[in-house]
């Protein structure tokens, strides 16, 4: 009698902590499979929309702190995010079904786009389609960027870094990872914490 | 085979420098692919990284196509995993510190720090890949147009891609 007692009291808590912390592995791949073949026009909204809105993994303040991470490391938004959350969920296995999920659709469509263009590349209508393309991606990436610099900048100052990191580049041909290491140590040294001084006191 | 192990070299290295997002790797995407190993040329380049601007996933999934032409099959499954490996695993460990380390006071510095290079470094992508895909008045006109609609219309940017390859078979399409 207090054996299933015991037992009674002990069920929901242990069906509410599988109900909130356990996703499948094959619920994960899918989720993210889903992402990967639908996210036209960049993942992110694609993303919140899926993990936030529709299956409630991650809360909306939890995803905008896995993004601003996100950001911050190297490797595309899209894969990083895809390993924050699938960490957060299962642990490295569900990293790797999230990534290999996400990837998969746009890999395998690209594989076909990449015979085509082997064969058909050099035709002038394809030509000329890819010309618009291309001029249409730069104003893509500049829209990014700009997104980005309102978001993630800290002080007017930011557009000194901004400047370098172009100049070394561009017109030095730096590599990026010595890039990286001048004016990204600058950059964080000039961002350096200050614990009396007020921020501005820096300028 | 050994064109296997170049392309993994290649892309490794390609993967780390993607801060920020993939374009900040595309000025040594083209010395490397282009340039050093020839794999493809630089208008081809160009042309795959916009195509996969309308494919749906992480926007750099171009790199498959290099890998193909590269190696075949094996090529193309190679360098995705040389590509979105490391930084994966680097994702992971980072991202879990990243949490312990909440209090330290040098994990805003670095964010703050980063953020500007990181824009500068897609910008710099950005500037490598106008040389060659702006060349006149009509690219550029496309550019801005792009650049204009995004920012005033809440339009899906892969709408704006197709529209700008129609656009480019009325505008460039020799008579």
């Amino acid at each position: 009698m207090s054996e299933t007692a015991a037992k009674l009291v002990l069920r929901p808590g242990a069906d509410s902590a599988t109900a909130s912390t356990e996703v499948s592995i094959g619920q994960i791949f899918l989720e993210f499979l889903i992402i990967g073949a639908t996210s036209f026009g960049g993942v992110v909204p694609y993303l919140r929309g899926s993990l936030v809105t529709k299956r409630h993994w991650v809360d909306d303040k939890e995803f905008v702190q896995m993004l601003s991470i996100s950001q911050s490391l190297p490797g595309l938004n899209a894969t990083n995010m895809a390993i924050l959350v699938g960490d957060k969920l299962r642990g490295a296995l569900g990293c790797i079904a999230a990534i290999i999920g996400i990837c998969l659709p746009g890999g395998v469509l690209m594989y076909i786009v990449g015979m085509f263009y082997r064969s058909h590349g050099d035709h002038d209508f394809v030509t000329a389609a890819l010309k618009g393309v291309a001029a249409a991606a730069v104003g893509l990436i500049l829209y990014t960027v700009m997104g980005l610099s309102k978001k993630s900048l800290a002080g007017k100052f930011d557009f000194v870094f901004i400047a370098l990191t172009v100049i070394a580049v561009n017109r030095l041909h730096q590599s990026v990872p010595r890039t990286l290491l001048v004016v990204g140590l600058l950059a964080i040294l000039f961002h350096r914490p200050c614990k009396k001084q007020q921020e501005s006191a820096t300028l | 085979m050994n064109q296997v192990l170049a392309l993994v070299r290649v892309f490794a290295y390609l993967s780390i420098l993607t801060v920020g997002g993939g374009m900040a790797a595309f000025p040594e995407m083209k010395v490397l692919t282009v340039e050093v190993h020839k794999w493809l040329t630089f208008p081809q380049l160009i042309h795959l990284y916009s195509v996969g601007q309308m494919a749906p996933g992480p926007n750099m999934m171009m790199i498959v196509v290099i890998g193909q032409w590269a190696g075949g099959m094996l090529g193309a499954g190679a360098v995705l995993l040389a590509f979105f490996g490391p930084t994966a695993v680097l994702a992971f460990v980072v991202a879990r510190l990243w949490k312990k380390l909440e209090k330290w006071p040098w994990r805003t510095s670095i964010q703050q720090g980063l953020a500007p290079v990181s824009i500068g470094l897609l910008l710099a992508g950005c500037f490598t890949m106008a040389k060659g895909a702006i060349s006149g008045v009509e690219t550029a006109a496309i550019a801005v147009g792009v650049l204009l609609i995004l920012q005033q219309y809440k339009v899906n940017p892969a709408w704006l891609v197709v529209g700008s390859a129609v656009l480019g078979v009325f505008t460039f399409m020799p008579k």
